[in-house]
């Protein structure tokens, strides 16, 4: 067990990306009510914005000079098209059976995928992602790479942004009062549709900024990896409690935790050989949700953001 | 102001759905037919032409079209005309299966160059077998394919009578690996991942084997999924082995982010794998961790054949925007052995092919059992198991970005 900080360390760093990732769904969900299929390409897009950037830069640019312009690019491509799915293919079937958005939405995920498949210069394989170089950073225990300090200081950040800026500002409470009950916040002169824009725009930035993080951390972005990212941020979400902003972070580092932990430690366990090591931690983690959803059926922290508040 | 998004969502999906039957027809530049009173042979391919293990897929796909190009520049067969028919398998077993049926009801298709995957290879075989088309696979390392699922036991049998390949197999692809990093390299500790497919799990398993026979220790083991690529724990499992290499059975896609994880982590130590490995792709993914990689792959270095030279020079000449990667090679020669077989069974025949077309395959099938030349890999023939007489390996270190020549020669028990 001499290499528990490790993997703590390694599960707290991808828990953290899940968790990022699994605020767009919690905010959406939490205002609409619609699990939006499509975060994952969203997330997906954002990473080819910001590789985009990085391809205009000229040759030889530092990374710390061009990771702004490629945050912000990555931002801007994902809020984009996540505005732009709520506009063009939620907002026609808002009050239609809850079925017919899902399905919309998965339909939507397909064609974001194919769409960069297709038209992307060179995106039917991985594109290598520009990485920081130089030796990893010490810390006595463990150790991390230098492009992980991004995620170390971004996932905090946006949690203590989004904190503030939904229970200080008025734009905030009127999201906690359109979370809570859409028709009556109507009635009080909120503007719903512009509430409902807003929840998709700062999920979408969101997971603009971990995918940043996923190109950092492992070198390369593809057109796939919108799904496995989506499909485990959805996890987190769910495992946190749907539409609790802090339950998708603590979601998603608790998953992050569990598979890290599943991969190092299960083979270990006897009678358990053939159950442990990195092909089976997604099991692990879906059961880990399964017991969740058992013994907590409305997730570690509770359902909706507004109830809490 | 509804029906206007209504029309912008029905735009958007309609362009999507033309973008997914957009990659269904990629005959963009068929041959032509030819000679006027000539028949048409057509030579179908199968490969990833897109997706991850595209670059693999695309030098294999120029390749088998350079051999098609040169058979009918030269007339290598007098009256026929050869036609490559490409499909994309996107390195899936199914979709290899419904390209192998598609192949199969086209009725002047005699014969089919590839697939790359040994799972795809799998799924193709009994489809091509009922119906007596001849497959010959550039790039399949897998010995089951061949010498039936019980080779282990040294109980060899051939499941199907129509597939060859002229790529060597993991049986001796895994063990030659093994021989060199432990008694040249001097290396004694090994930890051994793969990626529990057909060909990453059967090369895994031959290489641990033959390791552990020659006294070295394998210090860990663990499986990941192909469609990952976060590898950090499982890469700080392998630093506290204390393993001197990480021996990788899978493909560059996952191979080369757990390559480079692994040296992240702090484990100064080369991950070392089969053919999959050998790829530009490889080190365009992990970048400077790639460096002193180590990867084995069948048949000589083609830079250092003089067979291979003629096919260098064309390759470069036909101008592909794409290397012919790993198995150009021998993707040429898979395609020239249906071209030879064709050209037995015309010349047997009176100067033409059989009327019927069951016939025909039937005819090519067995005549190339007994094809023999000199292609661009060395010299080109088949065992009486569909394998490849040539036995020769090599490994490739990779130096300054490159996969430079480590050694060669031929496998010995």
């Amino acid at each position: 067990m001499n290499d528990l900080p490790q993997q703590l360390a390694n599960g707290l760093l991808l828990g953290a990306l899940y968790g990022l990732i699994a605020i767009g769904y919690t905010m959406v969900y939490g205002i609409v009510q619609l699990i939006n299929f499509a975060h994952g390409e969203i997330f997906m897009i954002g990473g080819f914005g910001a590789l985009t950037m990085w391809l205009w830069m000229p040759n030889g640019t530092s990374l710390l000079v061009a990771l702004p312009l490629m945050i912000l690019m990555a931002v801007i491509c994902s809020v984009l098209v996540g505005v732009g799915a709520e506009r063009f293919a939620y907002r026609p079937l808002r009050g239609a059976p809850r079925l017919a958005p899902l399905i919309t939405a998965i339909g939507l995920s397909i064609a974001l995928q194919q769409a960069i498949w297709a038209w992307y210069p060179d995106a039917t394989k991985s594109r290598p992602f520009p990485e920081f170089s130089g030796p990893r950073l010490d810390f006595g225990a463990f150790t991390i790479e230098r492009g992980e300090l991004y995620l170390l200081i971004a996932a905090p950040l946006c949690m203590i942004a989004l904190g503030f800026f939904v229970s200080k500002t008025r734009t905030g409470r009127a999201m906690q009062a359109t979370s809570q009950d859409p028709d009556t916040a109507k009635l009080m002169g909120i503007n719903t549709d512009r509430i409902i824009v807003m929840a998709f725009a700062i999920g979408a930035a969101f997971a603009a900024i971990a995918a940043i993080a996923h190109g950092l951390r492992y070198g390369e972005v593809n057109f796939k990896m919108g799904f496995i990212a989506g499909l485990k941020a959805f996890t987190a979400a769910v495992l946190g409690g749907i539409g609790n902003i802090y339950g998708a972070m603590i979601g998603g580092v608790v998953l992050g935790l569990a598979e890290a932990m599943a991969t190092a430690y299960i083979a270990d366990i006897p009678g358990m050989e053939q159950l442990g090591g990195g092909a089976w931690k997604d099991v692990w983690a879906f059961v880990l949700l399964i017991l969740v959803l058992l013994l907590r059926p409305q997730g570690l922290l509770g359902e909706r953001v507004a109830d809490r508040a | 102001m509804r029906h206007r998004s209504l029309l912008i969502l029905t735009t958007a999906v309609t362009a999507g759905a033309l973008t997914l039957s957009a990659c269904g027809s990629r005959d963009d530049d068929s041959e032509g037919g030819g000679g006027g009173d000539g028949t048409t042979v057509v030579i179908g391919l199968d490969a990833p032409l897109t997706g991850d293990l595209s670059a693999l897929g695309i030098g294999i796909q120029n390749s088998a079209e350079l051999a098609v190009k040169t058979a009918n520049k030269n007339e290598e067969v007098k009256g026929v005309t050869f036609e490559l028919e490409p499909l994309d398998d996107v390195a899936q077993a199914q979709q290899g299966q419904q390209n192998a049926t598609k192949l199969v009801g086209n009725e002047d298709v005699m014969g089919v160059v590839g697939p790359l995957n040994s799972d795809v290879g799998q799924s193709m075989q009994k489809v091509f077998a009922d119906a007596d088309l001849v497959q010959v696979s550039p790039a399949n390392t897998n010995p089951a394919l061949t010498q039936g699922e019980e080779w282990q036991d040294g109980e060899k049998t051939r499941p199907f009578d129509t597939y060859f390949r002229v790529s060597t197999t993991d049986a001796i692809q895994g063990p030659y690996a093994a021989q060199y990093l432990y008694n040249e390299e001097k290396l004694q500790k090994v930890f051994v991942i793969d990626d529990k497919k057909t060909y990453g799990a059967g090369l895994a398993g031959t290489f641990a084997d033959e390791f552990e026979k020659l006294g070295g220790k394998v210090v860990g083991t663990d499986h990941v999924n192909p469609d990952d690529k976060d590898f950090a724990a499982i890469a700080t499992k392998v630093k506290n082995s204390g393993a001197d290499f990480v021996y990788y059975g899978g493909e560059y896609p996952a191979g080369a982010p757990l390559a480079a994880q692994v040296k992240k982590a702090g484990a100064k130590i080369p991950t070392v794998g089969g053919d999959a490995l050998f790829s530009a792709e490889y080190v365009a993914l992990a970048k400077e961790n790639a460096e002193g990689d180590m990867a084995s792959s069948v048949g000589a270095p083609l830079t250092e054949l003089d067979t291979a030279k003629e096919f260098i020079k064309n390759y470069e000449a036909a101008g592909y925007e794409d290397a012919y990667e790993a198995y150009g090679g021998y993707s040429y020669d898979s395609t020239w052995a249906i071209i030879q077989a064709v050209k037995t069974v015309v010349e047997e025949n009176d100067g033409e092919l059989p009327g019927d077309t069951d016939e025909a395959r039937k005819a090519i099938t067995e005549a190339m059992n007994d094809v023999s030349f000199e292609g661009v890999t060395g010299k080109v023939g088949f065992d009486e198991f569909g394998d490849t007489t040539n036995k020769q390996l090599s490994l490739y270190q990779v130096k300054d970005g490159e996969h430079v020549p480590l050694t060669s020669g031929e496998f010995e028990g």
